[in-house]
């Protein structure tokens, strides 16, 4: 086990650069220059444009750029300084991972209880009522898009009923963070559901739970231990994979409420060429796929004693 | 959403004019007769901003989420009022026989927020620092008009002088500013926030005078807490014309303008810069006389890119053509849903020098005669053309609708040039790779005509990125510069925008106007050339 987390985290260093380099340069690719677009419709004074190029390094060859940007990051964990505001990156992902970590882990929390649940309980009751009215939810949660959502929790929660306020102006308060990690979680949501529910209803009929009913272990056991821990292995997979997601990919809901988190600085950075913004964001992000899919290995090893690592 | 926006400015008599209203009741102003008169001076409103771009160092803030902010830190010498007329601020007087030496008084007293007193080092020494391109100073082209400028700032090479030669101090409240060339308007450039003078302390570390600036403003700065807030409040000892009528304003960061009108609707946000296209036809309704619909000083074209073979050696009858052949009337109804007023001119409304009428017919609608001017002028090359806009500044749909009144008035094929963002509109702009027209929006830097018409159209000026160059119209811009008075030179400039039609070196579209709002907190919410409310002018009512 412990040899083959070793191997798993040695594992990711070459996908950290390769990821990295490719990103830094796609960013380059586009067409745009982070210092020009400070100036506008105005031309801008050519020694100013010169020296502010010279000091974020962009006079450089990429590749130059790019070992300055490793050596900084790796070295002294220097993420670069953002161009236009001359801050340095760190504090811009000091600000934003705090707010989209807490949205994450509320919509994840949501997800995974919700979604969950609505699948053990469509899939114990399979081809029965329950099981078709999950159904038409999560369809429902998979086909409408995010935004529109939004706008109808928006409308029904905040402007009717004047339950929750429409957007976030404090993202520690949990009440205002609500509505958008429902929205966010709304479409993994209904995968959740619909994978557990499958697995759950296979598992049903496999002949361990047959064996486990016959030698009289109550019901509770049979379900909560013999058929969820092998139900759960797709659920887990997919789950490890949308922390990423959710954490990256909030980019519509982050606009939608008005909240300032990782997706829309990403968005902002890239809008304005910030090489080094985006690619420090994303290098965490990064990071945060690779040890949730180490995470998600470990624990089929827990969720299925068959599955070993040497 | 909004870009970078070229550099705006205030006007400080919009406020005066709202003080000379409500001059007879600072204490109680009872005159509408509800509940809602009572006033609170000492109440603080928010206003929705983006984060600014930029630290907020005076001459560093192009974008307008940054100067807002700025603006309220700092005064400058100079203002204007709503008809673009100079009114003074911490200059008691700017002086000139010349046009080309100024002499300015400081008004005595002023201090900035740390109690340092404003001199005329404290103007000198921050305009120098701020044209040294080793400061980095975004705006530092503004001081190319001093003389010395090029000393300190060489195209290349090292520079030669820290200090620009033209800045002379007299005395503790008086210096004087030489131009290498006359400018009979320069006073106006004053007005605008590059040209703020700094405390000394400013000089110690600059960067972090930039996140907690110090400034000699109506407002003195509390907290900047990042993509969330910027908190300021009244100055109480300051002695300016614009004093603050409220006791500071909260800049609220918002990632777009759905969400603050929702905010604004639910009470969270006092007052809004703009309204989403999504709310136009609605906003009216929602917030009744609240709702505010104005024209302000900035001007959308279509430009030709006179670098390229189709439009080279171009007869300007054809642009006189493609210009009859845009219906503005019913585009800034229909698809701009009334945002924006047809133009009438080049210079745009708010303006010293604005004329609402050149006498010329190329600004109406009229496909027949469209179709006869282009013929006279030998057509369009290729018979078609195309006009690039950034995609993300909500372009798209007017573009078509101009190129589908083009095509249907003159049978001119046209068609959009989409270009994914702002930057890669730019990019584009710069490289001279335009293939055959392009957008282009000018807000104005100060409110004299020279602005819309120099700045743009003057072969060597530094807003004209079309390529377009004619040496008449070089010659008239020469002259209008020479004038000896401001008066005479704004005439001029005038002379020139009526000629022109003749030269055609841009299609001008429309002039812009603020769609904006404010909720029922607040009162005497007023709106500048530049788009922008007049903060200090805003007053708060009592809970």
């Amino acid at each position: 086990m412990g040899r083959y987390v070793a191997r798993r985290l040695l594992q990711m260093i070459p996908v950290f650069f390769g990821t990295t380099l490719l990103i830094f340069l796609m960013v380059y690719a586009l067409p745009g220059d982070p210092v020009r677009g400070l100036f506008g419709d105005k031309a801008g004074s050519p020694q100013v444009i010169a020296s502010l190029r010279r000091e974020y390094g962009l006079d450089q060859p990429i590749l130059v750029q790019y070992y300055e940007y490793m050596k900084g990051m790796l070295l002294h964990a220097d993420f670069g300084t953002q161009i236009a505001s001359g801050r340095p990156v760190t504090d811009v992902l000091g600000d934003a991972f705090p707010v989209t970590l807490r949205l994450a882990s509320l919509a994840f929390a949501i997800e995974v209880v919700l979604g969950i649940s609505l699948g053990i309980v469509a899939g114990m009751r399979a081809g029965r009522l329950t099981d078709n009215v999950i159904l038409v939810v999560a369809l429902l949660f998979i086909s409408v898009p995010v935004f529109v959502l939004g706008y109808i929790l928006k409308v029904v929660f905040a402007f009717q009923l004047n339950w929750l306020p429409p957007n976030v102006n404090d993202p520690s308060n949990i009440n205002e963070l609500l509505m958008p990690a429902l929205v966010l979680a709304a479409a993994s949501l209904a995968y959740v559901t619909r994978l557990t529910r499958t697995s759950i209803a296979e598992n049903l009929r496999a002949d361990y739970i047959r064996t486990a009913i016959a030698k009289g272990l109550p019901r509770r056991r049979v379900v909560g231990v013999h058929l969820m821990r092998n139900s759960l292995i797709p659920v887990v997979t997919y789950l490890g994979i949308d922390i990423g997601a959710l954490m990256g990919g909030a980019v519509v809901t982050e606009g939608l409420f008005n909240i300032k988190g990782v997706g829309g600085t990403i968005y902002e950075s890239i809008v304005r060429r910030e090489g080094t913004t985006v690619v420090g964001l994303v290098t965490i992000l990064v990071i945060v796929y690779l040890l949730a899919s180490l995470l998600v290995d470990l624990l089929y090893a827990v969720l299925d004693p068959r599955i070993r690592y040497a | 959403m909004r870009g970078a926006k070229s550099a705006k400015w205030v006007a400080i008599a919009a406020v005066v004019a709202l003080g000379a209203t409500a001059c007879g009741g600072g204490s109680g102003d009872s005159g509408s007769g509800d509940k809602s008169a009572a006033i609170d001076p000492n109440g603080k409103f928010s206003i929705e901003v983006g984060e600014p771009q930029n630290p907020l160092q005076p001459a560093n803030t192009m974008e307008s989420n940054g100067s807002i902010v700025t603006r309220a830190l700092f005064s400058t010498l100079v203002d204007y009022d709503k008809s673009g007329k100079i009114v003074m601020v911490n200059a008691d007087s700017v002086d000139t026989t010349d046009n080309k030496t100024f002499t300015v008084k400081l008004k005595k007293g002023w201090k900035f927020h740390d109690g340092t007193p404003v001199t005329a080092e404290s103007y000198v020494k921050a305009w120098n620092w701020a044209a040294t391109p080793a400061n980095k100073q975004t705006n530092s082209f503004w001081f190319a008009d001093i003389k010395g400028y090029s000393d300190v700032a060489p195209e290349s090479g090292k520079p030669k002088a820290t200090e620009m030669s033209g800045l002379k101090v007299v005395d503790d409240s008086t210096f004087t500013i030489e131009l290498t060339t006359a400018i009979p308007y320069f006073v106006y450039k004053l007005g605008y926030e590059v040209f703020s003078p700094l405390p000394e302390s400013f000089y110690k570390d600059p960067a972090a005078a930039g996140k907690k600036p110090i400034g000699n403003g109506p407002y003195k700065f509390v907290s900047w807490d990042n993509k969330k807030q910027i908190e300021v409040a009244r100055y109480d000892d300051y002695q300016g014309p614009n004093k603050a009528k409220n006791g500071g304003v909260i800049f609220k960061n918002y990632t777009n303008l759905e969400t603050a009108y929702e905010d604004l609707k639910s009470g969270n946000v006092d007052v809004l810069r703009q309204i989403a296209p999504k709310d136009l036809p609605v906003y009216k309704t929602d917030l009744g006389d609240r709702g505010v619909d104005m024209a302000y000083s900035a001007v959308q074209t279509i430009a030709p890119a006179f670098y390229t073979k189709q439009w080279k050696d171009i007869d300007p009858k054809v642009l006189q053509g493609l210009s009859m052949a845009i219906d503005r009337q019913t585009i800034t109804k229909t698809v701009l849903q009334g945002t924006r007023e047809p133009a009438t001119g080049w210079v745009a409304k708010g303006v010293l020098g604005y004329q609402d009428s050149l006498g010329s017919d190329i600004f109406t609608y009229n496909p027949t005669k469209a179709k006869q001017l282009i013929k006279e002028g030998g057509g369009v090359p290729k018979n078609a053309i195309s006009i690039q806009y950034n995609a993300d500044g909500g372009h798209k749909e007017w573009v078509a609708a101009v190129c589908n009144s083009i095509t249907k008035a003159t049978g001119v094929k046209c068609t959009g040039d989409s270009k994914a963002d702002f930057q890669a509109d730019l990019n584009a702009r710069d490289a001279q790779e335009v293939k055959s027209m392009y957008r282009s929006g000018w807000v104005l830097d100060y409110p004299f005509n020279a602005n819309f018409l120099r700045d743009l159209f003057g072969t060597k000026s530094s807003g004209n990125q079309s390529g377009f160059s004619n040496k008449e119209v070089d010659n008239l811009i020469a002259q209008a510069d020479a004038a000896k008075s401001q008066d005479e030179s704004m005439k001029l400039y005038q002379d020139l925008e009526k000629k022109l039609p003749n030269y055609m070196p841009s299609i001008p579209l429309w002039y812009y106007k603020v769609n904006a709002g404010y909720s029922e907190n607040v009162t005497g919410v007023a709106y500048a050339q530049d788009g922008d409310p007049v903060l200090t002018g805003v007053q708060v009512k009592k809970k």
